[in-house]
């Protein structure tokens, strides 16, 4: 079957196309989800692209956590359902409270637009499944605010659970942990490029995975973690269809 | 229409202690520019004017205090303070509570 991938467009998403787009490549169905409507529309998975929802006003992310969508968004996560918040996406699960920690302005202040290199933790999330042995993953990141941070106890037991799910890397794979290495490119804690929720079925990341799904954009790598949540959602979708089938 | 009274708040908004400012920093440095010097721990923040109506000034504060920790601020990453600037009747005085 062909996973339906609600792509949620708040009013500053910009990147919405490029998702809905890297969908399709990995062989699934986008659907526009309007920031309005509550309503999901019976989708798979749901990703939340980047942009600057509502114009990243106050701090970025939080006032689309109070959108329709996000209640909406919310309560899916809480049944299990696979979130992946790409760059403004990951910074609104973060105001929300979706996935742990915040995202602070970039050590250097400055926007940061260039390719970055990031390795998966664990290759047995809904997000990495079909990532393989390639490393490390080459893709853009643009942001100006995408410092993670979260404090000591909580990234030791983000690293203890397994919720740590991309690191900055160097090109040749090694990590990037330090905050002022040059490869860590906004000073994240612990070279931390992504997270998951305690349950593994909400991810956010600062990379650009979405942009990066075709050789002629620079690198197909992070076509892998797309077709990983879209192979994810249809497989969930069809056990969930045959035990509703079994139950009949 | 609203009955009660209007209170006029500024709700200040820092980032905690710990909490690396950038921007806080970046103004120290630029003061050596300016020919300023002895001036450090600087730490930006925001600062929000808001008018409530409500019958009484705990009540009004509530609604603050509640929008301020959901919305204004980052419980995470950043502390806030609630002043109050002034109070009139909700109903024909809220131009002279704002100014």
């Amino acid at each position: 079957m062909t996973a339906r991938i609600g792509v949620v467009v708040f009013p500053g998403s910009n990147r919405d196309a490029d998702a809905m787009n890297a969908v399709r490549v990995a062989g699934g169905e986008p659907v526009v989800l309007w920031h309005e409507s509550a309503d999901l529309a019976g989708v798979d998975a749901i990703i939340l692209p980047g942009g600057f929802a509502y114009g990243d006003y106050i701090r970025a992310g939080v006032i689309a956590r109070f959108s329709p969508v996000m209640r909406a968004v919310a309560g899916f996560a809480g049944e299990g359902g696979l979130v992946l918040g790409i760059c403004n996406g990951f910074q609104v699960l973060a105001e929300a409270g979706l996935v742990p920690g915040a995202l602070l302005r970039n050590r250097g202040l400055r926007f940061v637009c260039r390719q970055v290199s990031i390795a998966p933790e664990r290759l047995d999330s809904p997000f990495t499944a079909g990532v393989g042995e390639r490393r490390p993953l080459r893709m853009p990141v643009a942001h100006g605010e995408g410092c993670y941070f979260a404090d000591e106890q909580t990234l030791d037991a983000l690293e203890a659970d397994g919720q740590v799910l991309f690191r900055y890397v160097h090109a040749d794979g090694t990590l990037a942990a330090d905050a002022d290495d040059p490869a860590n490119p906004n000073g994240s804690r612990r070279g931390i490029a992504g997270v998951t929720n305690a349950a593994g079925n909400v991810a956010g990341l600062m990379p650009h995975p979405e942009t990066a799904v075709e050789a002629i954009l620079g690198s197909d790598d992070g076509l892998l973690l797309i077709r990983s949540l879209v192979d994810s959602a249809a497989a969930r979708a069809t056990s969930g269809r045959s035990l509703v089938a079994a139950g009949r | 229409m609203t009955s009660g009274r209007a209170f006029r708040f500024a709700v200040n908004v820092t980032p905690k202690p710990g909490i690396l400012d950038p921007q806080g920093r970046a103004v120290e440095g630029s003061l050596g520019h300016l020919g300023i010097d002895g001036v450090s721990g600087v730490r930006v923040g925001r600062r929000v004017e808001l008018t409530v109506d409500a019958p009484t000034e705990g009540e009004a504060r509530a609604v603050v205090d509640s929008l301020a920790s959901e919305l204004l601020s980052n419980p995470l990453i950043e502390a806030y303070a609630v002043e109050l600037l002034g109070a009139g009747s909700a109903t024909t005085s809220r131009a002279k509570v704002r100014a």
